[in-house]
């Protein structure tokens, strides 16, 4: 995986950008729930975790590989469950809206 | 192996069309699940395409998978009330995940490293590491295992700026001598120990811009890692959470009247005890359950403003049959939520849907601002310094300009309250001794009972 400096710093820049825009039209209503769930996406992590433990350079890759590889996936599991469970809750008067 | 390194870019490309679809399915209720279903989806291909990658062993990374999922399942399963010290922890993970993936690369490394690298990887490690001490003293301090008291003593910014500017010192040390590597734990010890310091001096009041804060932080160094390993799509998720938290601090630190400057410091939680001055006793006007009933009933249009202290009390199911009881009467009834209410970002309203409420009665401070002058009833419970208008109107005020529920500009205004006693941040509430203030004495869940037995009890 090859990516280089200037292109790295550009999709970091479109993506933030692009994560302003859409987070902003999130209704407070939901920022509990968006924080749950941009935390489970960024558990995402997990990947370069499980290439580091999968090649097994050396004892410390695997080591310590294994404990980020058991944190991130809490997050990825706990996170999703939590959204879901808060997101059902929310239902509205019926269909009449005032 | 060419053809299937290209179908694991394709997963990781798919799967960040779905994460940004699913942060723009969260914009409303109505899609918001479908949002968690893409982010699911997405994650899955991630993994199952990084798992394809050739010459893997599969061994640790099954244990650590399977352990990661039983810790995970019951830390998806906290009582609602708990969700910020969850949130909380979830971060602490997140960013001890990145802060051992960013060690173990720098070893696997060393000595050749090249600058931007080695500056990337000291970003991804020091944001990490005090993310993940900061993270576990919010978690503590909202669990109350810790205690929520701020401990600030003379100096504090200055220190804590100081031991930050060591461990980026060392960085700078290392971006130029990549060889030097005995420094390299001193740059993730040092770090540890200022996530500790920046979150003592910060009170309970304080801790929804500390939570978002710490999230943009979790995201920020999940993005520096995507740099150090090359990949665009753990870029673009770290970018988008960082974003997120961004977001949502600003909109605290906003709702506290603190600037963002203020908060970026962690100087935040020191105005706590400003104005205890003149507390000579005033007469207020209290009334019993019945009273309170009776006005509720003869109202037209009610608004409800709850606070942490509602939630505190187990009062919101409570809550949820007042309301029936008076939508059922024909009364129009709406919540008014300050951006603060809660410990976190949107809790309050994670709290009274969970007592199924209604998500469209739930209205933005903004939003119902401009109806209390027509209101009849404003009913507060368990709330204090979001409803004080001394914040509007006192310039000597500790909390003077900080946003707030105008509640004071409703015909009638009914206080639920335990005592007289100030409220979290100290400050007097004039609110409280105004004349069309009626004082409800008593804890918030007894107190909404009594008035809905009233108000059930008289009409059959």
């Amino acid at each position: 995986m090859n990516l280089d400096l200037l292109t790295g710093l550009y999709v970091f820049m479109l993506a933030a950008f692009i994560g302003f825009e859409v987070i902003r039209r999130v209704s407070p209503l939901l920022h509990t729930p968006l924080m749950s769930l941009t935390n489970a996406l960024d558990a995402i992590a997990v990947v370069g975790a499980i290439i580091l433990v999968g090649e097994g350079k050396s004892t410390l890759a695997t080591i310590l590989g294994t404990i980020a590889i058991v944190a991130a996936t809490s997050n990825i599991v706990g996170g999703f469950i939590i959204t879901d469970r808060m997101l059902k809750m929310f239902k509205t008067s019926g269909p009449r809206k005032p | 192996m060419i053809v299937g390194e290209h179908i694991i870019e394709i997963t990781y490309l798919i799967a960040t069309a779905l994460f940004i679809l699913s942060l723009k399915w969260l914009s409303s209720p109505a899609t918001a699940r479908r949002g968690v279903w893409a982010g699911e989806l997405g994650m899955l291909l991630a993994i199952v395409g990084t798992l394809m990658h050739h010459g893997l062993t599969y061994r640790w990374v099954a244990i650590g998978l399977v352990l990661g999922t039983i810790i995970g399942v019951p830390l998806g399963k906290v009582a609602m009330t708990a969700v910020p010290q969850r949130t909380a922890l979830s971060h602490a993970f997140g960013a001890l995940c990145v802060t051992l993936v960013g060690t173990t690369e720098f070893y696997l490394r060393a000595p050749d490293v090249p600058g931007f690298m080695m500056g990337v990887l000291s970003l991804e490690v020091i944001l990490g590491a005090l993310t993940f001490t900061g993270s576990l003293m919010a978690a503590g301090k909202l669990q109350e295992v810790l205690p929520q008291r701020p401990i600030t003593y003379k100096g504090q910014n200055f220190v804590n700026l100081g031991i930050l500017a060591i461990a980026i010192g060392i960085a700078a040390t290392l971006v130029m001598h990549p060889e030097k590597m005995y420094l390299f734990p001193f740059m993730i010890i040092i770090p540890l120990f200022f996530g500790v310091m920046m979150i003592i001096p910060i009170g309970g009041a304080d801790m929804p811009t500390v939570i978002s804060l710490l999230n943009s932080y979790a995201g920020l160094s999940a993005a520096a890692m995507g740099f150090v390993l090359g990949s665009k799509l753990l870029i673009i998720a770290g970018a988008l959470d960082g974003a997120s938290g961004f977001i949502l601090s600003v909109n605290m630190s906003k709702a506290m009247n603190r600037s963002f400057s203020n908060v970026l410091f962690g100087a935040f939680g020191q105005e706590q005890k400003s104005a205890a001055g003149a507390q000579e006793a005033r007469p207020v006007r209290s009334a019993s359950p019945e009273e309170a009933a009776g006005i509720l009933a003869a109202a037209s249009k009610v608004v409800i403003v709850p606070g942490y202290g509602m939630a505190v009390a187990q009062a919101q199911h409570k809550v949820r049959e007042l309301y029936d009881a008076l939508t059922k009467k024909g009364v129009d009834v709406k919540f008014g939520i300050h951006p603060v209410a809660g410990r976190m970002p949107g809790h309050m309203n994670v709290l009274l849907a969970e007592a199924d409420i209604p998500y469209d009665k739930l209205l933005e401070m903004d939003d119902i601002n401009g109806d209390f002058p027509q209101t009849d009833v404003a009913l507060i419970i368990g709330a204090n310094d979001v409803t004080n208008p001394a914040a509007r109107e006192d310039k000597g005020s500790p909390i003077y300009g900080m946003p707030i529920l105008d509640v004071d500009k409703a015909h009638t205004v009914m206080v639920i309250k335990r005592s007289m006693a100030a409220g979290f941040a100290g400050i007097e509430n004039p609110l409280y001794y105004m004349d069309k203030t009626l004082m409800l004495f008593g804890d918030a869940r007894n107190f909404v009972g009594s008035i809905v037995r009233e108000l059930t009890g008289s009409h059959g």
